[in-house]
């Protein structure tokens, strides 16, 4: 773990271009997010040394991969990067078990610290592994495509989008799975999506790319927060990650208080024991604002702070408001008419009403 | 004209149909070598060169044999440089040899093994052989252990028509070997013989083996072929 990651590489094909710079030290889930056609998977095949035409510098964990001013390049299969395809790529001509096997005795003479049959277990695949991969579904083959990666017991994990085939309860039975591997097999992950909520759920920090640059970079709920992303989250998923705690449980009407900022929020119940941390996510558009605290309402999280940024968008009815809730920042989208309405200004108290909450159990 | 009865039937020599058979052994082998890379090449690059040589390769498609077989003559002779430089290494000439037979059915067979090699290379494409990369497979071994298998079926297909179409050559054969007993007179030429001599008897039996031969090698192969499908992609 914590290895540093180094990358100044530049691409250029006929109707886009790439050009990023890029250093981290990688611990964790490290998302890269933008939208289609940004360069994620470009800058992921430099990496990877899948693309022969980057030109520039990549070093990883002080070994240097790519070089063009001195003309060094490391051939893929030496760098010790293991690469989920979107479309998972296994062998039609090798069972589960053989497409396993393939990376696995690969890579026997790096140590046996990952097995086989831990990897086996860990996603769940004793029953698939006689099989043909032509008969396996979508989410089966993504999880043998990972064994498969894992079993070439890499330095380095990079996943492409390999949940954006999948449904959303493939998906959701996959996320678990991932959401393990840095902890189980102590390798830092690099994982490439388009999707907020798999941003949300998954990830420790967070690279925005737009257009084939890097627009933001920094811990996830930092970025999410940001108002100047919006092209990126695209307006409709916009909105903020935010840490909270649990402080109780409420047997008698199933809800679990949590404590965020030093405010009180309620969700249905959560089944996470007290003092457990949670991730929240909660949409912009998700979010209401009163400038006194309302009576008589049904929602129940209504939180106090202070507008720090007020962005109208000019031509539409809306504007982007962020607020302070007391060290985190909540996103609200509301129309420029209530702006006026209700007199906003940055720096004026106001009241955060929200509507609806998703979490992430993973501790922070 | 010659009557047939069961009689007149008696085993001709058989030598040139043995010598078709270790000439087709040799090209095919010798195709498998050149032609793998070759197809390869042809399938992956994006050279300027490439539709050129793909368009020298499938010549002998679509020229007649005779035209091959006078510029064998003509390059393979003890007057050509290496026709000379031949004989001065080794003692004899390529031009009615056996050796001079296989280079020229190298040429002449050369589209029936690159043809389907690349186009199930290009069929199978590039993300197999990244993901291979990516699962520590140096280029050769992603070749042998996943391009290879996942062709095995243009592979049986490639082998089966060289084998085929070398078998049943015959003008670039007459052109550059002639007709010498035990070294170029293949069983084509053996047959050709046996017509012109007027020993129908001969030719039959001869031409008989042939389709017996030829049929059962196909039905071989489609059987096997039916009996393990593998799917590329």
């Amino acid at each position: 773990m914590n290895q540093d990651l180094k990358i100044d590489a530049r691409i250029a094909f006929d109707d886009f271009s790439l050009d990023v710079s890029h250093h981290s030290r990688l611990d964790g889930i490290t998302g890269l997010f933008g939208p289609s056609g940004c360069g994620k998977s470009t800058m992921l095949r430099i990496i990877a040394g899948l693309e022969r035409k980057a030109h520039g510098q990549v070093t990883f964990d002080g070994e240097t991969w790519l070089d063009t001013t001195r003309n060094h390049f490391v051939e893929p299969h030496l760098r010790g990067v293991g690469y989920v395809f979107q479309e998972a790529r296994l062998f039609p001509h090798l069972t589960v078990l053989g497409n396993l096997r393939f990376s696995e005795k690969r890579s026997r003479h790096l140590g046996t610290a990952i097995k086989l049959d831990d990897v086996i277990d860990a996603l769940d695949l004793s029953e698939l592994l006689s099989r043909t991969t032509t008969s396996l579904s979508g989410g089966e083959r993504q999880r043998v495509a990972i064994a498969r990666t894992l079993l070439t017991r890499p330095r380095l994990l990079l996943m492409d989008e390999p949940l954006s085939a999948l449904d959303f309860r493939r998906k959701a039975a996959i996320i678990p799975y991932i959401e393990r591997l840095p902890d189980l097999f102590e390798i830092p992950i690099i994982y490439v999506t388009h999707a907020i909520d798999e941003v949300a759920r998954l990830v420790d920090r967070l690279l925005v790319l737009e257009d084939g640059r890097k627009m933001a970079e920094g811990p996830v709920h930092d970025v999410l927060e940001r108002l100047d992303l919006q092209s990126s989250t695209g307006r409709f998923e916009a909105g903020v990650v935010l840490e909270a705690i649990v402080s109780a449980h409420d047997e008698t009407f199933n809800l679990t208080h949590l404590t965020c900022c030093g405010q009180t929020i309620t969700m249905p119940e959560l089944d996470i024991p007290v003092g457990l941390p949670v991730r929240l996510r909660i949409r912009a558009r998700d979010v209401a604002l009163a400038t006194s605290r309302p009576a008589g309402l049904s929602i129940r999280n209504v939180l106090e702070g202070i507008i720090a940024e007020i962005v109208e968008e000019p031509n539409t009815a809306f504007a982007e408001t962020r607020v302070d809730i007391g060290g985190a920042g909540l996103r609200a989208r509301i129309t420029r008419a209530s702006v006026a309405d209700l007199g906003l200004k940055e720096g004026g108290p106001v009241f955060a009403l929200v509507k609806s909450i998703s979490f992430d159990r993973r501790g922070l | 004209m010659a009557t047939i009865s069961i009689e007149t039937i008696t085993v001709p020599d058989l030598s040139p149909l043995w010598l078709s058979i270790q000439l087709a052994t040799v090209t095919t082998i010798a195709l498998l070598l050149l032609g793998t890379p070759l197809s390869w090449w042809l399938a992956h690059t994006r050279s300027r060169l490439k539709a050129p040589i793909e368009a020298i390769t499938a010549l002998p498609l679509v020229l007649p044999p005779t035209v091959i077989g006078f510029y064998f003559l003509v390059f393979l002779s003890p007057q050509s440089l290496l026709g000379s430089a031949w004989i001065s290494i080794t003692g004899e000439t390529l031009t009615f040899s056996f050796t001079g037979l296989v280079v020229a059915s190298i040429v002449y067979s050369m589209p029936f093994m690159v043809q389907p090699l690349q186009s199930a290379f290009e069929l199978i494409g590039r993300a197999p052989l990244e993901a291979a990369a990516t699962l520590r497979a140096s280029p050769f071994d992603a070749f042998r252990s996943v391009a290879a298998p996942m062709a095995l079926r243009a592979y049986i297909s490639a082998i089966v028509l060289t084998f085929a179409h070398t078998i049943g050559e015959f003008g670039v054969v007459l052109m550059v070997g002639g007709n010498i007993p035990g070294s170029t007179k293949v069983i084509s030429i053996a047959i050709y013989e046996h017509v012109e001599t007027i020993n129908y008897a001969d030719a039959h039996v001869l031409s008989a083996i042939l389709i017996a031969f030829s049929f059962l090698v196909l039905l071989f192969v489609y059987a096997a072929n039916k009996r393990f499908p593998l799917s590329v992609g």
